[in-house]
C-alpha cells in the first residue's frame, strides 16, 4: 500500500492496485462522522458501441442501457439491495454520467459491512425478464420527469447542436422506445465487458483506519475468480470540429426563457497533465469573462438580461467537451448575440489583466478547499480526474502555474464562430 | 459522534452561536432574521437580503463587492430566504477559507466578519433611501425569481398544494413574496423596513469552524451590536381537521402529472410525540426502504420518486410523486392505503428497526456538514426550545410501535392536489 501526503491541505491519501486490476484509494478524514464510498465503473453512456467480451464485432446497444443497467444492478434474486444498506443504518445510490457509472452509499455506523455489501452487489448481476420489465415503468417516468424539466431540455438541446455524430448528444437515460428494447441477454453483455476490476475505482473516504479496510477489500476480491481482460474496444465515430447547428429554439410550457451558448471544445484527445491544464485554463477563462465579478456580468445584468440563475461550466472528457454560458432571461435573443460577442471579442487582443487573473486564481483556490469539505466531492472527482490519468489534488499546483499567455492563446484557439451554438426555451406560443 | 459543543451568548440585539471544530478547511459565518410572515411585509422582507448583499457603501457595486470576495480566496457571500412555520426566515451566509491550508497566511476570518457587518450594517444609501438603482434590478430579478418557480413543476406543484391546503393561512404566503406587491417598493419604503427588521427581528449569528470562541466573541461585540427587543411571535392560526378531503385537480401542457398529498400531522417540534413524528415518516415515506417507494414504485411501477416529508414548525407532511396522468387512482388509493397500514400498525419490527439506523445515521451526516448542522440547531431557535443534538439520537433510539401508531392516529389528510396534464385526468 502507497501513501501519498498533501501537505498543504493537510490530507493523506493511501492507494493499491489489487491483483485483478481494481485500484483503491483511501482518504481518512478526521473528525467526521461518515464515511462515503464509491464504486465506479469507467462506462457511461457515450460507450453505446464496442466488441462485447468473448466476440470479434463490434455491436451497438440501444440508447440508456448503461444507465438501466444501473438501476438493475440494486435487485438481486432475493430482493433489494436497498433495504440491506438501510438494516446496516447506510443510504444507498448510483448515478450513470457521460463516462462512468458509479454505486455508493454512505454510513456513520457498520463501515465494513456496508463496504462488503457495495462491492459484492456490484459485483454479483442478477437480472430477469421479470424485473427488467418492470423497471420500465420507472425509468418511463424518471424519462417523462426530465422531459418537462426546461433546464435539463435546455441543457441537451445545446449538447445536441454542438455535435454531429457523439454519442454525448444522447439523453443518459435513454428514450421510451429505446430503453422498451432492453432485455436481460443485452444487460449482461455490458457488464461482462465494462465491469470487470480492472475498468473500475473504488473510492473510501471518511472516518476509516486504512490498513483495515485495505485488507477487507484485498481479501474480499481474493476470494473472486476474475481471468485476466483483454482491452476494452470501443468505437466512436469521427466528429467535426464544428458545430452541428447554428440555433435550436425549444417551445415548452414555461413563463420565463431560457438561453445557453455553448462552445465546443478543442484538444479532446488530451489526457492526463495537459487535460488538468486545459480544463483549468478553460474554466479561468469563462470566469474572468463571466464571473460575477467580470464587467460583463455587470452590464449583462443591468441590462436586465441575466437574473441570478446566470451561470457557465466546461465538461471535457477523452473525445468530447463543451463550455455552455447563459441562463434565464426575458430577452434570449438579445442575451445570445451579447455572449457570443463577448465571446469572440475576447478571442483578439489581449484582454485580461494580471491583477484579473490573479484575482480569478485565488477564487479557484478558496472553491477548491471549500469543495475538499466534502466526502462526496473528493470521492466522486477523484474517480473522475484518474480515469482521465489526472490527480485531482494537483488542482492548486496546476492553477497556481496558470499564465496569462496560457489563457489569451487558449481563447484565441477555441473560440470560433463554427464552434459556437445557441439553444433556447421560451414560452409556447409566444415565439 | 463526536460531541457537538454549541456555545450560547446573549450579544447586543442577538445570540452568538459558536461550534469549534477542525474538520473543515473553510470557516462558516450564517446570520439569520426571524419574523412572523406577513401579508404586508412578505414581499419587502424576500427583496431586502437581495439588496443588501448586491452592494454596499464601501463597495458601491456588484463587480466592486464580487471581486473583494475573490481577493479573499472567493468567499462566498449568498442570501436565502426560508419559511419555518409561520415565520419568515431571511440568512446571509459566508463561507470563507482557513488560511492554514493555504500559502499565504494572512488571517480571513476577521475580514470575513467585516464584510458580513458591512453588508449588514453599511449598505449602499443616500440619506433615507437606498441606492435607487440597486432596489430596481433587483425588484426585477425578484419578479423573474417569482415567476420561475412555474416553470420547476415539481415546485410549482408544491406550491400550489400549500396555497390550496393553507388558504387564509400566513404560511401559505411564498417565501419569494407576491409579484404583484413588488411594484409598490420604494428605496424609501425598503430602507424604513430594512430599520424595523434589524430592531425587531430575533437576530442569530452562528459560528462553525476552526474558532475560538472567545476570539469570534470579541470580533462580534465590536463589528455587530444592535438594540435589545423581545422578538415577536407569530400568532399560531386555528386549524380544524377536515371532515371532507379538499381534491384539487389543475390542467396544465405537462407529460408527467404531479400528485402531492399534504396531511396535518398535529404535531410540531418541542411537541413529546414529535421524535415518534420523525420515525413515523422514516417507516411512511422518507426513505428508499419506506412503504411509499416500495409501493408505489417497486410493486406497482408507477413512479420514479414516492416520498414523503414533514414540516417540522408548522406540522405538516407532504407526500409526493410524478405519476402518468391515468395513473391517479391508483397511486391515490396506493398512498392511501399505506397510511391505513401505519395506523393499523402493519409494520414490522424490522421495519421499525431498521428506519432507526437509518435515521441515526442520517443526522449524523447531516451534522458533518456546517450547513446541515446549522439547520439542526435552528429548530430550537424557532421553536424557543433547548433540545440537545444528543437526544436527537438517543430520544429517536426509544420510539415504540404503540407511539408510532398513535401518532399515525393523529394524522389528517388535507388535500390532494393533482397537476395533470389531459382533461382525463381531471
Amino acid at each position: 500500500m502507497e501513501k501519498i501526503s498533501f501537505d498543504q491541505l493537510q490530507e493523506e491519501l493511501y492507494h493499491e492496485k489489487m491483483s485483478n486490476g481494481l485500484h483503491v484509494y483511501i482518504l481518512p478524514k478526521k473528525g467526521f462522522n461518515k464515511t462515503y464510498a464509491t464504486f465506479t465503473t469507467k462506462y457511461g453512456s457515450v460507450d453505446n458501441t464496442f466488441v462485447p467480451l468473448g466476440k470479434d464485432e463490434f455491436v451497438k446497444v440501444p440508447d440508456g442501457i448503461a444507465h438501466f443497467l444501473e438501476h438493475k444492478l440494486f435487485e438481486k434474486e432475493d430482493g433489494d439491495v436497498f433495504q440491506q444498506f438501510s438494516k446496516q443504518g447506510a443510504s444507498a445510490n448510483a448515478f450513470t454520467s457521460f463516462t462512468r457509472t458509479a454505486y455508493l452509499f454512505s454510513s456513520t455506523s457498520d463501515v465494513e459491512k456496508n463496504l462488503e455489501t457495495l462491492v459484492d452487489f456490484v459485483q454479483d448481476p442478477y437480472f430477469s425478464d421479470k424485473t427488467v420489465e418492470k423497471e420500465k415503468g420507472i425509468i418511463g417516468q424518471e424519462i417523462t420527469m426530465y422531459d418537462d424539466n426546461p433546464d435539463w431540455r435546455l441543457y441537451f438541446g445545446i449538447i445536441e447542436n454542438l455535435f454531429q455524430n457523439h454519442p454525448v448528444k444522447i439523453d443518459i437515460a435513454g428514450t421510451i422506445e429505446s430503453i422498451s428494447e432492453i432485455t436481460k441477454e443485452w444487460l449482461y453483455e455490458c457488464y461482462n465487458t465494462f465491469y470487470h476490476p480492472s475498468n473500475m475505482l473504488l473510492f473510501i473516504v471518511g472516518a476509516v483506519d486504512p490498513d483495515k479496510i485495505m485488507k477487507q477489500v484485498k481479501d474480499n476480491q481474493a476470494k473472486k475468480d476474475y481471468k485476466e481482460m483483454p482491452e476494452i474496444k470501443r468505437k466512436f465515430e469521427e466528429e467535426p470540429l464544428k458545430a452541428a447547428e447554428k440555433k435550436q429554439v425549444l417551445q415548452m410550457n414555461v413563463q420565463t426563457s431560457k438561453c445557453l451558448v455553448g462552445i465546443k471544445a478543442l484538444h479532446v484527445d488530451q489526457q492526463g497533465p495537459e487535460m488538468l491544464k486545459n480544463e483549468l485554463t478553460m474554466n479561468v477563462l469563462l470566469d474572468l469573462l463571466f464571473g460575477k465579478s467580470s464587467e460583463n456580468y455587470y452590464k449583462l445584468y443591468n441590462d436586465g438580461l441575466v437574473d441570478e440563475s446566470f451561470s457557465f461550466d466546461y465538461t471535457q472528457e477523452q473525445g468530447f467537451g463543451f463550455a455552455m454560458i447563459g441562463g434565464d432571461t426575458n430577452n434570449p435573443d438579445q442575451l445570445a448575440d451579447r455572449i457570443q460577442k463577448i465571446l469572440l471579442d475576447a478571442k483578439g487582443v489581449q484582454t485580461f489583466t494580471e491583477e484579473q487573473l490573479e484575482r480569478a486564481k485565488k477564487k479557484k483556490i478558496g472553491a477548491f478547499l471549500r469543495a475538499v469539505n466534502s466526502p462526496e466531492y473528493i470521492a466522486n472527482q477523484f474517480t473522475r480526474y484518474a480515469f482521465n490519468d489526472m490527480n485531482l489534488f494537483d488542482v492548486v499546483p496546476t492553477l497556481e502555474k496558470i499564465t496569462l499567455t496560457d489563457v489569451q492563446s487558449l481563447a484565441s484557439e477555441v473560440i470560433a464562430d463554427e464552434r459556437i451554438s445557441v439553444c433556447q426555451v421560451v414560452p409556447k406560443n409566444k415565439q | 459522534m463526536e460531541a457537538v459543543v454549541e456555545k450560547i451568548t446573549q450579544m447586543q440585539g442577538y445570540k452568538l452561536h459558536v461550534v469549534e471544530t477542525d474538520k473543515y478547511k473553510t470557516n462558516t459565518l450564517v446570520w439569520r432574521m426571524k419574523a412572523p410572515l406577513s401579508n404586508e411585509d412578505v414581499t419587502k422582507r424576500a427583496l431586502l437580503p437581495y439588496v443588501l448583499q448586491s452592494s454596499s457603501a464601501k463597495y458601491p457595486t456588484t463587480t466592486q463587492l464580487r471581486s473583494y470576495l475573490d481577493d479573499l480566496y472567493g468567499a462566498t457571500l449568498y442570501v436565502d430566504l426560508g419559511k419555518k412555520g409561520e415565520y419568515h426566515i431571511v440568512s446571509f451566509l459566508i463561507e470563507i477559507a482557513n488560511e492554514k491550508f493555504l500559502t499565504d497566511p494572512s488571517p480571513l476570518l476577521k475580514k470575513g466578519f467585516e464584510l458580513l457587518a458591512e453588508i449588514l450594517t453599511k449598505p449602499n444609501v443616500s440619506g433615507q433611501a437606498f441606492d435607487k438603482e440597486t432596489v430596481e434590478k433587483e425588484k426585477r430579478t425578484q419578479k423573474q425569481r417569482i415567476q420561475s418557480v412555474y416553470d420547476d413543476k415539481m415546485r410549482y406543484s408544491n406550491v400550489r398544494l400549500i396555497q390550496e391546503m393553507c388558504k387564509g393561512e400566513q404560511y401559505a404566503l411564498e417565501v419569494n413574496g407576491e409579484a404583484e406587491a413588488v411594484d409598490a417598493i420604494s428605496p424609501e419604503n425598503l430602507f424604513e423596513y430594512f430599520q424595523r427588521a434589524f430592531n425587531e427581528d430575533e437576530m442569530d449569528l452562528y459560528v462553525i469552524g476552526d474558532v475560538k470562541e472567545e476570539e469570534v466573541k470579541t470580533i462580534a461585540e465590536g463589528l455587530l451590536q444592535f438594540e435589545n427587543r423581545t422578538p415577536q411571535k407569530a400568532s399560531a392560526t386555528e386549524v380544524q381537521n377536515r371532515r371532507e378531503v379538499n381534491e384539487v385537480k389543475e390542467v396544465q401542457d405537462v407529460k408527467q402529472g404531479k400528485l402531492n398529498m399534504g396531511y396535518r400531522t398535529n404535531i410540531v417540534f418541542g411537541n413529546p410525540d414529535y421524535f415518534a413524528l420523525q420515525v413515523f415518516n422514516g417507516i411512511f415515506g422518507g426513505f428508499a426502504h419506506s412503504k411509499l417507494f416500495i409501493n408505489v414504485r417497486e410493486k406497482a411501477s408507477l413512479a420514479y420518486y414516492a416520498a414523503s416529508r414533514l414540516e417540522s414548525h408548522k406540522g405538516l407532511m407532504m407526500v409526493m410523486s410524478g405519476i402518468d396522468n391515468k395513473n391517479y387512482d391508483q397511486a391515490v388509493k396506493i398512498i392511501r392505503e399505506q397510511m391505513e397500514a401505519m395506523q393499523k400498525g402493519d409494520f414490522t419490527d424490522a421495519e421499525l428497526v431498521q428506519t432507526k439506523a437509518v435515521i441515526r445515521n442520517q443526522i449524523l451526516e447531516t451534522i458533518d456538514t456546517s450547513r446541515g448542522l446549522l439547520e439542526l440547531l435552528y429548530h430550537n431557535v424557532v421553536a424557543n426550545q433547548d433540545i440537545k443534538l444528543e437526544s436527537w439520537i438517543t430520544d429517536m433510539q426509544k420510539i415504540t410501535k404503540e407511539e408510532i401508531i398513535a401518532v399515525a392516529n393523529k394524522i389528517n389528510l388535507d388535500t390532494i392536489y393533482f397537476l395533470t396534464g389531459t382533461e382525463a385526468g381531471k
